[in-house]
């Protein structure tokens, strides 16, 4: 058995092996939980069929879109980066400061009611927060050739701590008897981020990545932007003689990816969440690095990418109520995902030949 | 403030400990590098090696057992790596970014029964009973068997890529698979005992740390050192012993951060904890600015894939 070289990868394959992926995965992580003393068909039927079709899925159906919005939001911006080869894995980072920088701004107006002009206040100064700290990585690696990837990622435990010290410091709340973390944001009339239609778990933050999608659809198929990003990930050598200007692209991606990452960080504050505390983010901007690549980078995969594995989440916590299966099991389950992913993708860029060299 | 409760022979001693998972770390990944794979799987391989050692430690009482199985842990990661990188041809970014997410996520799994176990205490080496001299005594004659390894290995993989065969191969192939392809030798043989290592050294530098310096086992222990032991292998433009310096200052860093939280001094506590990381993008900055000297240092085949073709 060997592998040939496919001259274009295979357009069939390469929607074919997410789908391979997630089984292969519902087989494999059966096997894991069946290892954990879980019933393994029991644990997949509650992570998956449950949620949507069950006895509580008027409350899980709900959380969906809560989980995928951020999750969507995030890896919209990142596969753009990833297309051209830049790498911005500090998401959770930029997530992290727009929620911060969004909430600060939102909290300085406390406790006016002037909702027209300060939430579309805090929603801008959420993006700008997760453009500004994705700003840091890109300029290093423009002015001074640092590696992206390991500064992205690195900001992230600096963003924690940033966190941790705005929750028991600056924007602690006052009245909060103590406590660490801040005013509760959802509850404050003019920044509040609720549900739009009741039980729907839609809220602005899933506005805003449905727009996002198309946004992202438009640029790579209309915009010329759009293909000098492609250009610059598929024939880097073209896209220089293209007239591509690689630094200016390097900027773009980490501050379109930053400043979505930051949205999703401010809707998730002003909703969901709705504080500032020190366990404000669950990883949302890691889980969106998988979403990005089960999705084929590509805005719709994307959107159903993010959709699967915001029913990981919830099907996740469903199962650790009725099975007691444990929260990091989950996570082992997102990563065996991307694995098996990457292995399929070997079918979208080679071809499977059997027998000797030279036969065919 | 009690800038007197801080012993600078302690500070030394304990500066080395404190480095050490870090320098094993840096160390596998050079070697990984070196061989033209860039695994950015270094934190998940960390954090496996640490809760399979803590595991088989406790549960076996033995220390040396339990360095055993961090590396091991850590190298069967490694090998998932390997396969797919290497015979699947995957992306390597993207498949290092899946080993640390799922290396994250396995380790919370096993170590759940495990959360607030004291491990068995590994003993420090007494070296002739030297560790009585003044000064030198504590740092360098009464240190655990790991450091001395880690010593050991700075110079042994300083002497292999230098002057050995295989590690003159080791390079041919991380230079340019092609040639060294051309030349006869296995370039995915080579590049899979590369990985191997440096998930051994991963997994032993993660056990180090769960059963020594901390020493206990909490999830997400590791905190980003793995990434900075990838950052470390930059700055040193890998070379070993400049690894050493690295990790070394790193470490000095980190234990002087914790000596002046506990000095009571008046910087914020946060602001102390994010240094580590701040300096290491310093450091970053500092040495990829010369962009000459930082491309003619990185290894030329450094994170393409290779298929032979025909």
């Amino acid at each position: 058995m060997r592998l040939e070289k496919r001259p274009t990868p295979s357009k069939v394959w390469s929607w074919a092996t997410p789908v391979l992926a997630v089984l292969a995965t519902m087989v494999a992580g059966g096997l894991l939980f069946g290892a954990l003393g879980t019933d393994p068909v029991l644990a997949i039927r509650t992570i998956f069929w449950e949620p949507l079709f069950g006895e509580f899925a008027f409350y899980y159906r709900g959380q969906l879109l809560v989980k995928a919005g951020p999750l969507i939001l995030i890896a919209i911006g990142l596969s753009l980066g990833f297309r051209a080869g830049i790498w911005n894995i500090g998401a959770e980072g930029q997530y992290i400061m727009g929620a911060i920088c969004g909430a600060a701004v939102g909290l300085a107006f406390y406790p006016l009611e002037i909702r027209w002009l300060i939430f579309p206040l805090i929603v801008i100064s959420g993006a700008l927060g997760g453009f500004l700290w994705a700003m840091i990585p890109g300029i290093l690696r423009t002015r001074f050739n640092t590696n992206e990837i390991l500064v992205s990622l690195l900001l992230v435990y600096v963003a924690e701590q940033i966190l941790a010290w705005m929750a028991l410091g600056p924007l602690r709340n006052p009245e909060g008897a103590g406590f660490p973390g801040s005013r509760n944001l959802a509850q404050y009339s003019a920044t509040s981020n609720q549900e739009l239609i009741a039980g729907w778990g839609l809220h602005w933050g899933v506005v805003a990545a449905l727009i996002a999608v198309i946004f992202a659809y438009i640029l790579l198929s209309r915009h010329i932007l759009g293909l000098n990003i492609r250009l610059a990930g598929e024939a880097p050598r073209a896209a220089r003689f293209a007239g591509v200007n690689p630094e200016r692209l390097v900027l773009l991606c980490l501050g379109i990816s930053g400043a979505l990452a930051g949205l999703a960080g401010l809707f998730e504050v002003t909703g969901p969440s709705a504080q500032i505390g020190i366990d404000f983010n669950v990883g949302y901007g890691f889980t969106a690095i998988i979403v990005a690549f089960l999705g084929r980078l590509h805005p719709i995969g994307v959107l159903m990418a993010g959709l699967l594995m915001a029913l990981t989440y919830i099907g996740g916590e469903a199962a650790q109520a009725s099975l007691g299966l444990p929260a990091a099991a989950i996570q082992a389950f997102q990563g065996m995902l991307l694995f098996f992913l990457l292995a399929f993708d070997v079918l979208t860029n080679f071809r499977v030949k059997f027998g000797a060299l030279g036969a065919a | 403030m009690d800038f007197g409760s801080i012993n600078p022979v302690l500070l030394i001693a304990s500066l080395m400990v404190a480095s050490t998972p870090i320098l094993l770390a840096a160390l596998g990944e050079l070697v990984v590098e070196k061989s033209g794979v860039l695994n950015l799987g270094v934190e998940g391989m960390m954090i496996v090696g640490a809760v399979t050692g803590f595991i088989v430690a406790v549960e076996t009482g033995s220390p040396a057992l339990g360095f055993l199985a961090a590396s091991c842990g850590a190298v069967i990661l490694a090998m998932i790596f390997g396969v797919l990188t290497q015979l699947l041809l995957s992306n390597q970014v993207a498949t290092g970014l899946g080993l640390t997410l799922f290396g994250l996520g396995v380790s919370a799994l096993m170590g759940q029964g495990y959360v607030g176990v004291r491990p068995p205490a590994s003993p420090k080496l007494d070296i002739f009973g030297l560790n009585e001299l003044p000064v030198v005594g504590p740092i360098l004659f009464n240190q655990h068997g790991v450091v001395y390894l880690s010593l050991a290995l700075v110079i042994g993989i300083w002497w292999y890529l230098r002057a050995t065969r295989s590690g003159l191969i080791l390079r041919a192939v991380g230079e340019s698979h092609e040639a060294a392809h051309a030349l006869g030798y296995s370039v995915v043989g080579t590049r899979f005992a590369a990985i191997a290592f440096g998930g051994a050294c991963a997994g032993l530098g993660g056990g180090f740390l769960s059963l020594v310096v901390v020493p206990t086992w909490v999830d997400g222990m590791t905190a980003g050192q793995g990434w900075i032991a990838l950052a470390i292998v930059v700055f040193a433009s890998w070379r070993s012993a400049r690894a050493l310096i690295g990790a070394y200052l790193f470490g000095g860093l980190t234990v002087l951060q914790f000596n002046l939280q506990a000095a009571g001094i008046a910087i914020p506590v946060e602001l102390l904890s994010m240094s580590p990381y701040l300096i290491t993008i310093l450091v970053l900055v500092i040495i990829s600015s010369d962009k000459r000297r930082a491309a003619a240092s990185a290894p030329a085949s450094l994170g393409r894939s290779f298929h032979a073709s025909g």
